[in-house]
């Protein structure tokens, strides 16, 4: 075992990454649940987005629509949620699960043909010198354009949910439905909107896992990324901010666990493969005392009587 | 336009018929979905439901009931009682391979010692195993509020690593030639939980029996079940009749993980056979739906369990006869739970067809 074997400059990019997944879809179900919607389907609409992107990607040969198919599926089957927690009003919880049973089950479906190939690359982003710059370069610059687009998500998010009106009617109707209800704001109609951009955002984590990250596709190759997302917008206290912190102090678990397994530390694989979810437990347990910050309505149900 | 209305009650009819309509609706768009793969949907309809029970083979498949639907039965159980008091337990999975863990690591530590008390060592074991990863969100529930939606999922991944490495080393058959997985049970007597192999009968089924009894007791005759329904149904009401929620919730979340932990045990010393990598198949999510299909009551669970084991054999022909793949019954069954929340809108509310009124 020889630790100086791991670069730290290779770790951290590595680790940005690794933690893209997770932060598309975090950033995502933050804004559901700003909106008052728990969707514990991320796990489900990552999978079928996994797989539509790199299905398209293999088609037609461009990641860029496999991309834009990824975010299609995703918000495709939030749609499904959608219907059932806003229109039949059932339980937020048991829907959000049936989603994860659903996608799962379609994506295998739809893999079945596709095991074993090879999606085609996405370039990385060419700044030319910039990219050979020493530490910097390889931290900041020659990463893919998903990457970027995740980071400047995170920013989008955080700016309209803090200063535009959209993002005060949103907050408003996660906050006390039924007194946004009442001065005229139209409840499901925002929810949905909210549903069907996590659907997106949790679309597009998935195709970063099955077109950059692993590249190929297997069967639940999303293996919990999901609802670790999930985990980190609870303890990131719905902050955008603190989700971007979160997923790359997890993306940082992720790799080094890799990297400890890679230079063969005395720890079975095994051990090391369950920290990432032993870690979000422990962080769970640390930050859950703090409920304050959760929107008031979260996973309740609106039924406007009147 | 049509106006909900909400139902002071809910209503019993729509309540019992919701579950039917949703087989229906899962069969029609189900037959759709065979259709664009295809196949027949008529033929596929018939090879999943109908030649289980009564095709030419169903001498063979009909014992595969009891098997696929024990586990289902017992795992189902146990989650019922705490989606009834609001306690989401959604990681029966792992709670089922840590309680196959403990139960098959006591049986082998015994082995071959032919004794009669093996076999229910094994059993008590499982439970706790299962009993012990509840706990663990339990606890943290308890203690600091943690959501134990998350946490009991993310041990599931955990178990399933824990799983691998235990079959690949601490429980792996040292005369196995040096491929995983642990001796089989079926080789060892005192270990076995066949009671008659040929009609598919073994001590888990019995104990799914037992459990919807005592399900079925617990919930109607007994306080205990008072509680756990009123703390699901008004949680303000329960704290004025003194229902300790702790409490409450460490005995729904351990009973769910015991229960799930001798599902696995009895699996891993029957039909399973052995510890290996690929030994859990989802159980501990189908029982999801299977719960609330059978509408978090037991006796309906057992109808429930019936029907998705009917879905597990007869997806299982049709991989075989119509090149079905298998990820077509997963999807068939999340989509049965689908249809089954959207159609409850009918048991909770009234679809009125509202008049604009003119003024």
């Amino acid at each position: 075992m020889d630790l100086s074997d791991i670069d730290p400059i290779k770790l951290i990019a590595t680790l940005m990454v690794a933690a893209t997944p997770l932060l598309l879809a975090a950033i995502g179900e933050l804004v559901v649940e700003k909106a008052g919607v728990l969707n514990l389907g991320v796990e489900g609409m990552m999978i079928t987005g996994a797989i539509s992107g790199f299905a398209v990607a293999v088609e037609t040969g461009s990641p860029w629509l496999g991309f834009l198919a990824a975010a299609a599926g995703g918000a495709l089957l939030s749609v499904l949620f959608a219907i059932l927690t806003q229109v039949a009003l059932a339980n937020h919880v048991a829907s959000g699960l049936a989603l994860t049973l659903f996608g799962l089950g379609l994506s295998a479906l739809i893999g079945q043909s596709y095991g074993g190939q090879k999606p085609p690359p996405m370039a990385e982003v060419d700044l030319g010198p910039l990219n050979d710059l020493p530490v910097v370069g390889p931290i900041l610059f020659g990463h893919d354009p998903i990457l970027y687009l995740s980071l400047g998500l995170v920013a989008a998010v955080w700016a309209v949910l803090k200063y535009s009106r959209m993002g005060l009617v949103l907050r408003a109707v996660g906050e006390n439905h039924d007194a946004a209800h009442a001065l005229g704001y139209k409840v499901v109609r925002i929810r949905v909107l909210a549903i069907l951009f996590g659907g997106a955002c949790a679309g597009l984590g998935g195709a970063y896992i099955s077109l950059i990250r692993v590249p190929q596709w297997t069967d639940g190759m999303t293996a919990g990324v999901g609802w670790i997302a999930l985990a980190l917008v609870v303890f990131a206290s719905w902050k955008p901010w603190r989700v971007l912190a979160g997923a790359y102090l997890f993306g940082g678990v992720t790799v080094l666990q890799f990297n400890l397994q890679g230079v063969g530390i005395a720890i079975p694989v095994e051990y090391l493969s369950m920290s990432p979810y032993v870690i979000t437990i422990i962080v769970l347990v640390l930050l859950s005392r703090d409920k304050s910050s959760a929107p008031g309505s979260l996973g309740r149900i609106f039924h406007a009587s009147s | 336009m049509i106006r909900l209305e909400k139902r002071p009650q809910p209503s019993r009819a729509w309540s019992m018929a919701t579950p039917l309509l949703a087989v229906v609706a899962t069969m029609v768009f189900g037959g759709l979905l065979f259709a664009a793969l295809g196949k027949n949907p008529f033929v596929a309809i018939q090879t999943i439901f109908w030649d289980p029970l009564f095709g030419e083979y169903s001498f063979f498949y009909r014992p595969q009931l009891l098997v696929k639907g024990a586990p289902l039965v017992l795992i189902a159980i146990g989650l019922s009682l705490g989606f009834r008091a609001g306690i989401w337990n959604i990681g029966a999975e792992g709670q089922y391979i840590m309680g196959a863990l403990a139960g098959a690591g006591v049986g082998l530590a015994f082995y071959p010692l032919d004794a009669w008390y093996v076999f229910p060592l094994m059993v008590i074991a499982g439970a706790l195993g299962g009993w012990a990863w509840a706990m663990i969100p339990g606890l943290l529930k308890v203690k600091f509020g943690t959501n134990e939606i998350l946490v009991s999922l993310m041990l599931v991944y955990v178990a399933e690593l824990i799983l691998g490495s235990m079959s690949t080393r601490l429980l792996k058959n040292p005369e196995g030639y040096g491929f995983p997985g642990s001796r089989n049970f079926n080789d060892y007597p005192a270990g076995n939980s066949w009671i008659a192999q040929d009609l598919g009968m073994h001590w888990g089924v019995a104990a799914a029996l037992i459990a919807v009894i005592f399900a079925y007791v617990l919930l109607n005759r007994h306080m205990l079940g008072f509680h756990i329904r009123l703390s699901g149904e008004a949680p303000r009401a329960a704290r004025f009749a003194g229902v300790n929620p702790a409490r409450l919730i460490l005995l729904c979340l351990g009973l769910a993980g015991a229960l799930a932990g001798m599902a696995g045990l009895f699996e891993v010393a029957g039909p399973a056979g052995q510890i290996n990598i690929d030994f859990n198949v989802g159980y501990g999510f189908t029982a999801i739906i299977v719960a609330f299909l059978g509408r978090l009551n037991p006796l309906g669970i057992l109808l429930a369990a019936a029907l998705m084991a009917l879905t597990y054999i007869g997806g299982e022909i049709a991989q075989d006869n119509l090149g079905l793949p298998a990820a077509a019954i997963q999807m068939f069954q999340g989509m049965l739970l689908f249809f089954l929340l959207a159609l409850d809108l009918l048991t909770n509310y009234r679809l009125r067809l509202a008049v604009k009124e003119r003024t």
